[in-house]
């Protein structure tokens, strides 16, 4: 109960912070639908002339990717946020209050899957006008997978940002991170053109398994075995990222 | 309210293992108001942080605030309020819901916080300053709401961390009066400085650190006591009398070897102010005349100067 307010006043804070910057929710927003606009038109012609595609027309196959992506860089870069937070003072501030070390990550982390949700919905309901077709029951799944996805990605950059605690340090290595991430997922170009030592490399990216089963879902594919491994692979991270943002928020700074 | 015995922090780098705090023994009663003193780098933040449960020590134990600070930092930290040595306040943030969301982390419900933060606001004159962003606040300004952002929750033990370092003169004499008044209030307060003047100012008691370790505590007259007494100080007319008044300077009851620098001599007296007329006679008799004279009181810098043979003022900034 305790830890439950404590995680619902970090996260009211750190609304209303981002509500507080302009410039900040017009691109959290805006930014969905220019993905759209400037990528949508080149689906089509792409689709058609590359073979072994998963299957499902363009819109199934890469308004899923969008979201994936969208999942991944809408939340891996917030660690610069706590940075700053970081230097004013303001952790150290209330980590000398009796609050859960854990609400004090947890509260940030729901900020980011909520805006990030909001975010993802957006995008799909733009789509709809450009040409996607998908079953509501598979979608809905579908932007779960990608909030918990976001949850993982916010909470492994903040305990990045602890660790690492400058812009500098954090920037490489977000980017050393996310990059190789998003290339081996099948986002950009399907897993299916790689060669075989790049397919087995990718296979063990859980970002791809999320992206296999988003893609099932948008199909409503529920029952495929895509389906589950994404949802494992989801939970994983989930996992993986709180755990080790938790550790970090608990752990004694030098 | 602290009663710490060998704490100690040895930090791994690189280059191999720091000692920043070498077993610290502390005592501070409630209602003081105590004092580290030393230059940059003794080990006074890293000391404040684990007593603050916000560093573990490698070594040693404390109770702070009547609880265990290894097997109860929860209720350490519920009792009491500590402002950290940078600041604590984000720019974008505004003032009053800063310290309503400090006051809701420790569990104070909405409308006492914000109650209990009005209270803050009046007393240490941020009036007006509710709604403003922290990035707009003066210097002094940001620094009184670091410090009401500490005192929420009304803690029994507050502590602070170098609280006026980078304020103008005027806002410094403005904050020594609001710590005054913590006490005046029932707090116990637990302060760093590396400015004599305002341990002087402030403290009941000071510790003074150097290289992770205390060298000396007491009040700062029983410090300054430690030091050789007054220094008298003559300015003579003629430099070729210097030598005499030396040697009579130097037959006073308790005093040191005079120093002599051209027309000037300077001896240190247990009590500078009632040894001095008996030596104007001797001086007058003698026929030595004088330009100038002056009892000069030992400083904390006078105090830092023999504990550990060099000048605070010296260090320089980390």
């Amino acid at each position: 109960m305790t830890f439950a307010r404590e995680t619902w006043i970090v996260f009211n804070r750190a609304m209303r912070l981002g509500f507080r910057e302009p410039v900040w929710l017009f691109i959290a927003l805006s930014q969905p639908i220019l993905y759209l606009a400037l990528f949508g038109p080149l689906l089509e012609k792409v689709v058609q002339s590359t073979p072994d595609l998963p299957p499902g027309d363009a819109w199934q196959v890469f308004v899923p990717g969008l979201l994936v992506q969208l999942g991944l860089f809408g939340t891996v870069f917030v660690g610069f946020g706590l940075v700053a937070e970081y230097r004013a003072g303001v952790i150290e501030r209330m980590r000398v209050t009796p609050a859960s070390r854990a609400a004090l990550l947890l509260g940030r982390v729901l900020r980011d899957v909520v805006v990030l949700v909001v975010q993802a919905t957006l995008l799909t309901l733009v789509s709809i006008p450009f040409g996607l077709r998908a079953p509501v029951g598979g979608v809905v799944v579908a932007l779960v997978l990608v909030a918990a996805l976001g949850a993982a990605f916010s909470a492994l950059s903040y305990a990045a940002a602890l660790v690492l605690k400058t812009e500098d340090a954090l920037a490489s290595v977000l980017n050393s991170l996310a990059v190789p991430v998003l290339l081996l997922s099948g986002i950009l170009l399907p897993m299916t053109l790689a060669p075989q030592w790049l397919r087995t490399v990718s296979d063990v990216n859980p970002l791809k398994h999320v992206v296999d089963a988003v893609r099932a879902l948008f199909q409503g594919d529920v029952t495929a075995s895509s389906t589950g491994w994404g949802v494992v692979s989801a939970v994983g991270l989930v996992v993986v990222g709180l755990y080790l943002g938790t550790r970090t928020f608990r752990r004694e700074s030098a | 309210m602290i009663e710490a015995r060998g704490l100690a922090r040895t930090f791994t780098t690189r280059t191999g293992p720091v000692e920043a705090v070498r077993g610290v023994d502390l005592d501070v009663d409630a209602g003081e108001i105590v004092g580290f003193l030393g230059p940059n780098g003794a080990g006074k933040t890293t000391t404040l942080r684990m007593l603050t449960t916000l560093l573990r020590p490698t070594a040693g134990t404390a109770t702070v605030a009547g609880h265990d600070l290894l097997k109860d930092p929860v209720g350490v930290r519920r009792r009491i309020g500590y402002v950290a040595q940078g600041g604590t306040s984000l720019p974008q943030a505004r003032a009053g819901e800063e310290l309503l969301d400090q006051a809701r982390l420790y569990g104070i419900g909405k409308a006492d916080a914000a109650a209990r933060g009005r209270e803050l606001f009046g007393r240490l004159d941020l009036e007006g300053l509710w709604d403003r962003s922290c990035a707009s606040l003066s210097g002094g300004q940001r620094r009184r709401l670091d410090i009401a952002l500490g005192l929420v929750h009304a803690p029994q033990l507050v502590f602070l961390d170098e609280p006026t370092t980078g304020l103008d003169p005027q806002s410094r004499a403005n904050l020594w009066e609001h710590v005054r008044s913590l006490r005046e209030n029932g707090a116990t307060v637990f302060l760093t400085t590396h400015y004599l003047d305002e341990a002087d100012a402030l403290c009941d008691r000071i510790l003074v650190m150097d290289h992770g370790l205390i060298v000396a505590s007491g009040t700062p007259l029983e410090l300054k006591r430690q030091v050789s007494g007054d220094a008298v100080a003559l300015t003579l007319k003629d430099v070729a009398r210097a030598p005499d008044a030396a040697t009579l300077a130097g037959a006073l009851a308790g005093a040191d070897q005079p120093t002599v620098d051209g027309t000037l001599v300077v001896v240190h007296v247990p009590d500078g102010s009632s040894t001095l007329p008996a030596l104007l006679r001797d001086l007058d008799a003698k026929g030595i005349e004088l330009a100038g004279v002056e009892v000069r009181r030992p400083t904390l810098d006078d105090v830092f100067l023999t504990l550990t043979g060099r000048s605070l003022r010296d260090e320089p900034a980390a």
